[in-house]
């Protein structure tokens, strides 16, 4: 019997998913007896370290953790003790509208540079300086000027996700094929049809990549973005959980960061795959 | 001669090295004009500029009284490459064509005008598929149902066979001739194959080696023109007709690039007429126009 490349491949993912949870329980279960230790600072460092066990808690904590979390995501007791799906919310929320702000603008600039050569070079060196800049370098200024967190916030998801998006839409309008312009040349079709039903479709597959290339960027810097501006979100969470050493919450909230994480990109690998065309 | 297309002392220059200069070239209505000549003399610069695609530096293109400005849906233009929109159908790529001829057509009119120009090549029953699943016949024909399906005045092709193996090849010059003569469509095609030349063209125009090409002859194809490719060869006159051809191509298209003969006229290239082979003359007679 041969089993088909994914079935193998799945088979062997969990394997190494068995693997590793084993040696994370070992690593996590070692015991040894607990150095003489300043009772204050045992107080302060908690039950654990007088105990000798890890802090670090094993598969079968977070698995508890992650139960606990799900059971109840939307529980709201006051500012830092909210469910982890009320966090995540904010979170998809503040990328959700400065990455859509982002397609709004990129979009259409992207076209119109795209398209003309002359804008194309003039815009050039103003992407070139303003792409390599970090997104949370614009934070100060941010706040400054629009001296409210929660927009400043969508203000850098928006920064960081401009960029490909611009650059990739200007590249896909560019180098749309000479013989698809010029059969909407012979065909006299007028400069918004040519636009809507040549270039855009031509231009889709390069425009969905710029897209998500954002959107995985954009939930890299929500994390942080919000771990600077506090308050709401995933990001805040997972600093409210350190500060509570409540490493648990962490790790569990650093697992659903991932699945969420996934879960965008394949949403806009969908997409992608929906405007892709065979050659 | 009154000329529906009619080319008056055009010139294409890309830096300093003109590919023409002073190229003059009449086309009857309803002829079928083939242009043959070696690959880089300007052939398809001359058929871009015909489509509007390209402009001449010097000189202009009349067409049916009126002198080119741009490209039209007067003049439709087969591609060498098809040229097809791989994200729509069969349908959709002739659709669009059609819905750009009469934009205000109602789209159960477009699409039934679309459905009879893929029937008229052949290809009904594939209008649902992409182009990517079609083979590179069936293509070329979606190219020229497109073209053909918004009624041109000219159809203009650029080579639209080479790409295809024989086989195909042969399938589609019979069908692109029984829907011409069908219709008396004006074609102007540029090919590089002097057997579909005689088969399909009723002028062949002859071109000289570039830089600085000229028309060196056009010659008449005087065959039956109820000819069938399978009797082509078989066709009175048919071997002196190709071998003339390709004598042209082989030895006088280099030969007439340096020296022309003297008398030449840029302006009325000479028509050769090449005589049945029951007669008793055997040499061509130039005939001018
Ligand atoms: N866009 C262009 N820029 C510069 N040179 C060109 C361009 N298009 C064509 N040429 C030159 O003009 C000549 C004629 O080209 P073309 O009309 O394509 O020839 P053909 O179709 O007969 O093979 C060639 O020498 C080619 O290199
Ligand atoms: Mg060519």
């Amino acid at each position: 019997m041969t089993l088909s490349l994914a079935a193998r491949g799945a088979i062997l993912s969990l394997l190494i998913l068995a693997l590793f949870l084993a040696a994370w329980q070992i690593a996590v279960s070692g015991g040894g007896s607990a150095p003489a230790m300043d009772p204050e600072y045992a107080k302060l460092m908690g039950q654990s370290a007088v105990t000798g066990h890890s802090a670090m808690p094993g598969p079968a904590d977070i698995a508890r953790g992650l139960w606990q979390a799900l059971r109840d995501p939307f529980y709201d007791h006051g500012t830092n003790d909210k469910g982890i799906g009320i966090q995540l919310a904010w979170s998809v929320a503040r990328v959700a509208a400065g990455w859509l702000l982002a397609v709004i603008v990129a979009v259409p600039l992207g076209f119109v540079i795209g398209m003309s050569p002359l804008l194309g070079r003039a815009f050039d060196p103003f992407i070139q300086l303003l792409k390599p800049i970090s997104p949370l370098a614009w934070m100060p200024l941010a706040l400054f000027t629009i001296r409210d967190s929660g927009i400043s916030a969508i203000f850098v998801i928006f920064i960081c996700s401009l960029w490909p998006m611009l650059i990739n839409t200007a590249f896909g309008v560019s180098s749309v094929r000479t013989e698809w312009l010029n059969v909407a040349r012979t065909l006299e079709v007028r400069p918004i049809r040519r636009a809507l039903t040549i270039i855009l479709p031509a231009a889709a597959p390069t425009i969905l990549t710029g897209m998500r290339i954002s959107v995985g960027i954009a939930w890299l810097v929500i994390v942080a973005a919000e771990m600077l501006v506090g308050g709401t979100g995933i990001g805040y969470f997972v600093w409210n959980e350190w500060n509570n050493l409540s490493i648990t919450n962490v790790i569990v909230a650093i697992l659903i960061i991932g699945l969420v994480g996934m879960a965008l990109d394949q949403a806009l690998a969908r997409a992608q795959a929906a405007v892709t065309f065979p050659q | 001669m009154n000329s529906f297309i009619s080319i008056e002392a055009i010139a294409r220059r890309f830096g300093a090295q003109p590919v023409f200069e002073n190229l003059w070239l009449g086309v009857p209505r309803g002829s079928f004009t083939c242009m043959i000549g070696h690959s880089g003399c300007g052939k398809t610069t001359v058929l871009n500029i015909l489509a509007g695609l390209d402009a001449p530096d010097d000189g202009v293109v009349i067409v049916d009284g009126r002198a080119i400005e741009g490209p039209s849906l007067d003049r439709a233009v087969v591609f060498q490459s098809h040229a097809l929109l791989p994200w729509r159908s069969v349908l959709g790529n002739v659709a669009f064509a059609v819905a750009s001829r009469w934009p205000d057509a109602p789209r159960a009119v477009v699409q039934a005008r679309a459905r009879a120009a893929i029937a008229r090549v052949g290809l009904a029953g594939n209008e649902m598929k992409l182009p990517a699943e079609l083979s590179g016949g069936m293509k070329q024909r979606v190219g020229i149902a497109r073209a053909l399906s918004i009624d041109p005045k000219i159809l203009l092709m650029d080579e639209p066979f080479s790409a295809l193996d024989a086989l195909s090849r042969g399938t589609l010059q019979d069908e692109v001739r029984r829907i011409c003569t069908d219709t008396d469509q004006t074609v102007f095609m540029i090919t590089h194959d002097v057997d579909e030349a005689i088969y399909l063209a009723d002028r062949i125009v002859l071109m000289t080696n570039g830089p600085g090409a000229r028309i060196g002859e056009i010659v008449v194809n005087t065959l039956a023109r109820d000819r069938t490719r399978a009797d082509l060869h078989r066709q009175p006159g048919f071997y002196e007709l190709r071998n003339h051809l390709i004598d042209f191509l082989v030895t006088r298209s280099a030969a007439l690039r340096d020296t022309m003969p003297p008398g030449h006229d840029n302006r009325h290239p000479p028509e050769i007429r090449l005589t049945p082979p029951r007669s008793t003359q055997e040499t061509p007679c130039a005939v001018n126009s």
